[in-house]
């Protein structure tokens, strides 16, 4: 029987799918995000609409309910991409470190007047 | 406004013109406005002809102060850490060809007077950097929570980098250029003095301990880190070993 949910979450879905694509084709996410992003929304769009495949999926697995499966996969999920986020933190904050440092040794000053060098400071 | 005055008293003994000439004083500064006037004073006196400090974004008047006693300023535009900071100075230093490179802190706890005997076996060639130890020489009066979360830091230090070293939470160093040459200093804040010795051990780069005394004044313990702090510095070293 198909509620009112359902339709709401089919229609997200599908705008979720079409943002996807057209971030592709914008080249702001990669072809490995985009296949990402269009395997989560299709799951979600195949376990509104057939509740039973997770069932099918978890006693194949072994585990008990089918939102089980869907929870540990999630989580699993969750921890990498947080994992992902602080990776690229660091390495942003490492990127905003040599800029500031570039500039501070461009711009190092001797009794207020600038000190030469003989080549531009080269920031590892 | 108060006249600056040195802070040891007493006749100073002055280093050698070829000597200071090789040497490179890089003091990270955030904040000190009311002590480094002092201490760039006494380093001056001591003949010191390569100072640089690098002010760190401080709000206070760091770098005015500082200004004044013809010293080699640099600013952070943004505040990094101090271990950016050194690093920042380093790499000064070695772009306006600094031989032997002496890391210095700005809240007085150093004693110039120090300095020499910090550079020695860098001089003499006997080793490539020397780490200054508050426990192998005088000790004066250090407070008991930071004794304890010192050796606590030691012994973190020996399981996490497998050096065993007297005082692994020195500011006070010396380097000659080759060492200061290879070490990379990645990380920002305070997880900087561990990677120092993580990074001597893993390039085997020679280096001796070398008795410092550092003071605890009122001013250096208030404005000092906070134990807590080094819990929190230890989860970020151990989560740069894992991601490195």
């Amino acid at each position: 029987m198909i509620s009112a949910i359902h339709v709401i979450i089919f229609i997200f879905a599908l705008f979720a799918l079409s943002r996807a694509v057209l971030r592709r084709r914008e080249r702001a996410i990669s072809v490995f995000e985009f296949l990402f992003w269009m395997f989560v929304w299709t799951v979600l769009l195949v376990v509104i609409f057939i509740p039973d495949v997770t069932t099918i999926i978890s006693r194949w697995w072994g585990i008990g309910r089918g939102i089980d499966s869907i929870l540990y996969v999630s989580i699993i999920a969750l921890f990498y991409l947080i994992f992902r986020l602080y990776v690229k933190q660091d390495a942003h904050q490492q990127a905003m470190t040599k800029l500031v440092r570039y500039h501070a040794i461009a711009n190092a000053k001797k009794e207020g007047n600038p000190v030469k060098s003989s080549r531009p400071p080269r920031v590892r | 406004m108060a006249q600056e005055k040195g802070t040891q008293g007493g006749i100073h003994q002055i280093i050698h013109p070829d000597i200071a000439e090789r040497v490179f004083i890089i003091i990270p500064a955030y904040n000190e406005a009311k002590v480094i006037g002092s201490v760039l004073s006494d380093l001056n006196m001591a003949g010191w002809k390569h100072i640089v400090v690098v002010d760190d974004c401080s709000t206070d008047q760091t770098y005015d102060v500082a200004s004044r006693h013809g010293v080699y300023l640099l600013r952070h535009t943004i505040n990094r850490g101090q271990g950016a900071s050194l690093k920042t100075g380093m790499d000064f230093a070695l772009l306006h060809g600094a031989d032997i490179i002496v890391t210095f802190d700005a809240d007085g706890q150093h004693r110039v007077e120090d300095i020499p005997r910090i550079i020695r076996p860098i001089l003499s060639g006997r080793a490539d950097a020397a780490l200054g130890s508050r426990f192998l020489g005088k000790t004066s009066n250090i407070p008991f929570m930071k004794k304890i979360v010192l050796h606590i830091g030691i012994l973190f230090t020996w399981v996490f980098s497998g050096v065993l070293l007297s005082d692994t939470h020195n500011g006070f160093r010396a380097l000659s250029r080759r060492a200061a040459q290879r070490i990379n200093i990645r990380q920002d804040r305070m997880e900087h003095a561990s990677e120092i010795i993580d990074e001597i051990y893993k390039r085997r780069i020679t280096f001796v301990e070398v008795p410092v005394t550092i003071r605890y004044t009122e001013y250096s313990i208030k404005h000092g880190q906070s134990p807590l702090n080094s819990v929190a510095i230890a989860f970020r070293l151990i989560l740069q070993k894992l991601m490195h």
